[in-house]
Order: structure tokens, then C-alpha cells, then sequence
């Protein structure tokens, strides 16, 4: 199981701060457009880091099993 | 101070040392008291806000006899009082592209407590052409990030976020805990006071995310984006060829100006004001074609922020005469103005 960690609107759009989902030869992008359409995260300008490492959505890096998955929004309140 | 790691040599710099903090609000708030008290010889601070009832509870330099005041000269008193050795400007107007590089330059670092994007992008490309690290802090509801952009040439925040592709709510809007802001504002200060005094692990290329509800700590590391050109002609074209013209609810009634709701369809609350149409920001390039470029426009939204990105839209088209309305829908209800009384 790989875990996937939300921050910010989008922990509240998804409703958690992580799950934890089967990954079967996926790359960070096909996770991606995954948890996209799972739940319509089209407005939020989210970046994806993959191990605490930031990466791009477009990314065909392989995410395995045990991996950590963190979706990170920009914050604007002071 | 007595730290081994600060020193005499240590005091002398935070003496020589220059910050200027960009908004005076609740990061700002926690972070100036202990900038003045540490000993750093020239503060400045930068808002053109004024306080509000609303901010007291996490902007604790303020009380209820400072409403209405500016919130600049009653800080600047106030740290003055904290430390009467020190040198504090006050900077009582907002941040603009005319004006950012030139005051930038007189200082060593640049601290964003502000909350909105558009001045974040300014104050990165800002601190990028001046050469200057800047310490930002910024917070959503129970969870913070830190980071130290522009370090020695590292990353900024672009390469975290490229570009402002959207709507983020801030404390005003979201709510959130004055110890949230506190607590994120004090490692902010922190940072500011390493890079001073030259010591520990700068959070450069790290973006530290704290949630005060459970106490979890992230640490986000990214790399710097080669790709991103940030020089004086981007500058130019962001940030100076497309300042947005605002105007007042009350002007744009006066003038008789067609208004531009680019909230999406069904969003609350309505306003029934005289010759409205509403396009959502999200369809404006698709019939921007369509529409007359000679007409007067005054755009609004929820919180001025869609509505500016909008009003960006339409000068890239050559619309003329297309105008904001600051603060949208919340400032027509703060300025205890009926939205439906325009009928």
C-alpha cells in the first residue's frame, strides 16, 4: 500500500489527511489523474511530492508499494 | 545574549542587520516583537491596512482603542517601545511593482507575512532582481509552511509554485487560530534571525508544513528550477505592464459601468446590482472574442482575487477601460453596503 497525504484545501476538499491505496505499476502521474478525477482536484493548483521530494504531476517516476505520496496546495493566509 | 552561537560577534550583526517585514497582520504581528527585541537595528514594516475588528484576535500587537488606526504606525510605536535602541520605518501603503525593487534594495532580507498570492509573486521577483532572501511564512486553518526562498541564489517560490493559477482563501476568509499564525510567524522569526547570525540548516530548497492540530511536522525538499527566467523584462511585463486599475462599488455606480460577476454560477451570496452579467472566470477566454471591447467593465467576485486575475485576461485582450472592484462581494458587505439594495 502506498500512502497518500493531503495538505491544506485539499485535505479538506478529499475529507482526510491520507489514505492509503494499492499501487500496481503506476507512475506519479497515472497516481495523479487517479486522485484527480476521485475527487475533482481540477481548481486547487496542487504539486505532488513523492518521499518528502517535490516531482513533477507529469512525472512517469514508478510509485511503489510503501511509497509516500504528499499533495501540497499554496497557502495564503497571514 | 549569552549563546555561545550568537556572541558578541553575533550581536553586532543583528545591530547592523536590516529586515523589512511585509505585512503588518497576524504573522507580522508575532514575528516583529522579537525582531525589535533581539536587538535588530532597522526594521521596516510594510501594509496599507488598517485595524479591523476582525483581526484582533490573532494580530495581538492591536487592541480595540487602535480601530481604524494604521496598522504600521501603531506597530512601529509599539516595537519602539519594546526597544528604544532600534530603528523602525514604517511603510504605511501596500507593496507594488513601482515601488518593490527600489525598497528592497536598502534592506539585507525581505520577511512575507502577507496573505495573498499576487504579493507573494511580487515580493519572490522582486527579491530575485534586488538579490535579497526572503523568509516566508504563510497559513491555512491549523496548518502553516515555512520556507527560506532566494537563499544564496537556491530556489524560490516558483519553483514550488510556478504561477498563480488560483483562488487560495486566507485567514480572513478561511478563519483560523491565533496561535496558529503565532506559532508560524515565530519560526519565521526564527529563520530570520539564523541568516543574520549565519548559523544552522536554512529551510532553502525545504518547505517545512506544521499542523497544529496533531502536531505532525512534513518537510518538503524541491530542487531549483533552471527553466524559470525571472529578469527585469518578466518583471516588467508581470508586475508593472498589468497593475490592475481599481475602483470603488460606489464610483463604478456613478460612471454607470456594465458589471462583471466572474463568480461561478449558483455561488452565494447574490447581488442585484444594475446592468450585471456574469461570466465565470473559468469560460472568460472562451467568449472574451464576443464581447465589446469599448464598453466599461467593473469585475467582481467573492474576495477581489478571481476578479483581478480577470481584469488581467481582459487587458491581454486590449480591453481598455476594465476596472476591479477590491475586496468583491465581502468588501460591499464589510462597507455595510445592502448588495441588494441597487435594484
Amino acid at each position: 500500500m502506498a500512502t497518500i497525504r493531503y495538505f491544506g484545501i485539499v485535505a479538506e476538499v478529499t475529507q482526510r489527511n491520507e489514505e492509503y491505496i494499492e499501487i500496481e505499476n503506476m507512475n506519479v502521474s497515472e497516481v495523479w489523474n487517479l486522485l484527480y478525477a476521485k475527487y475533482d482536484l481540477s481548481t486547487l493548483n496542487a504539486r505532488v511530492a513523492l518521499n518528502q521530494r517535490l516531482v513533477d504531476l507529469n512525472s512517469s517516476i514508478t510509485v511503489n508499494n510503501n511509497d509516500e505520496l504528499a499533495l501540497l496546495p499554496p497557502f495564503a493566509g497571514g | 545574549m549569552q549563546l555561545s552561537e550568537v556572541g558578541k560577534s553575533g550581536q553586532q550583526k543583528l545591530t547592523s542587520a536590516k529586515v523589512l517585514v511585509i505585512g503588518a497582520g497576524g504573522l507580522g504581528c508575532a514575528i516583529l516583537p522579537y525582531l525589535a527585541s533581539s536587538g535588530i537595528g532597522n526594521i521596516g514594516i510594510m501594509d496599507g491596512d488598517t485595524i479591523g475588528e476582525s483581526n484582533l484576535h490573532r494580530q495581538i500587537l492591536y487592541s480595540k482603542k487602535n480601530l481604524g488606526q494604521s496598522k504600521v504606525k501603531f506597530a512601529k510605536k509599539h516595537l519602539e517601545h519594546l526597544n528604544s535602541d532600534i530603528k523602525v520605518h514604517a511603510f504605511n501603503h501596500y507593496l507594488s511593482g513601482k515601488n518593490a525593487i527600489k525598497i528592497f534594495n536598502d534592506y539585507d532580507i525581505i520577511v512575507d507575512a502577507t496573505d495573498n498570492l499576487p504579493t507573494r509573486y511580487l515580493i519572490n521577483d522582486a527579491c530575485i532582481i534586488a538579490n535579497k532572501p526572503f523568509v516566508y511564512g504563510s497559513v491555512y486553518k491549523f496548518e502553516g509552511q515555512v520556507a527560506v526562498f532566494n537563499y544564496k541564489n537556491g530556489p524560490t517560490y516558483r519553483c514550488l509554485f510556478e504561477s498563480n493559477e488560483t483562488e487560495v482563501p486566507n485567514c480572513e476568509t478561511s478563519g483560523v487560530l491565533g496561535t496558529t499564525v503565532g506559532l508560524i510567524g515565530m519560526l519565521q522569526a526564527n529563520e530570520t534571525m539564523k541568516l543574520i547570525l549565519e548559523t544552522g540548516d536554512m529551510l532553502s530548497g525545504k518547505l517545512l508544513i506544521y499542523n497544529t492540530l496533531n502536531n505532525s511536522q512534513s518537510c518538503i525538499e524541491f530542487a531549483k528550477n533552471d527553466k524559470i527566467r525571472v529578469d527585469e523584462s518578466f518583471f516588467s511585463a508581470v508586475h508593472l505592464q498589468t497593475e490592475i486599475a481599481e475602483i470603488s462599488l460606489v464610483k463604478a455606480l456613478e460612471n454607470k459601468l456594465v458589471f462583471l460577476d466572474v463568480r461561478e454560477y449558483g455561488e452565494l451570496p447574490k447581488v442585484d446590482l444594475p446592468n450585471t452579467i456574469q461570466l465565470p472566470l473559468s469560460v472568460i477566454e472562451k467568449n472574451i472574442s464576443g464581447m465589446d471591447k469599448d464598453t466599461s467593465y467593473a469585475v467582481f467576485c467573492q474576495s477581489g482575487k478571481r476578479s483581478r486575475q480577470a481584469v488581467k485576461l481582459f487587458k491581454e485582450s486590449e480591453f481598455k477601460n476594465v476596472f476591479n472592484i477590491n475586496g468583491g462581494v465581502k468588501s460591499i458587505k464589510k462597507n455595510n453596503i445592502n448588495e441588494t439594495s441597487f435594484c
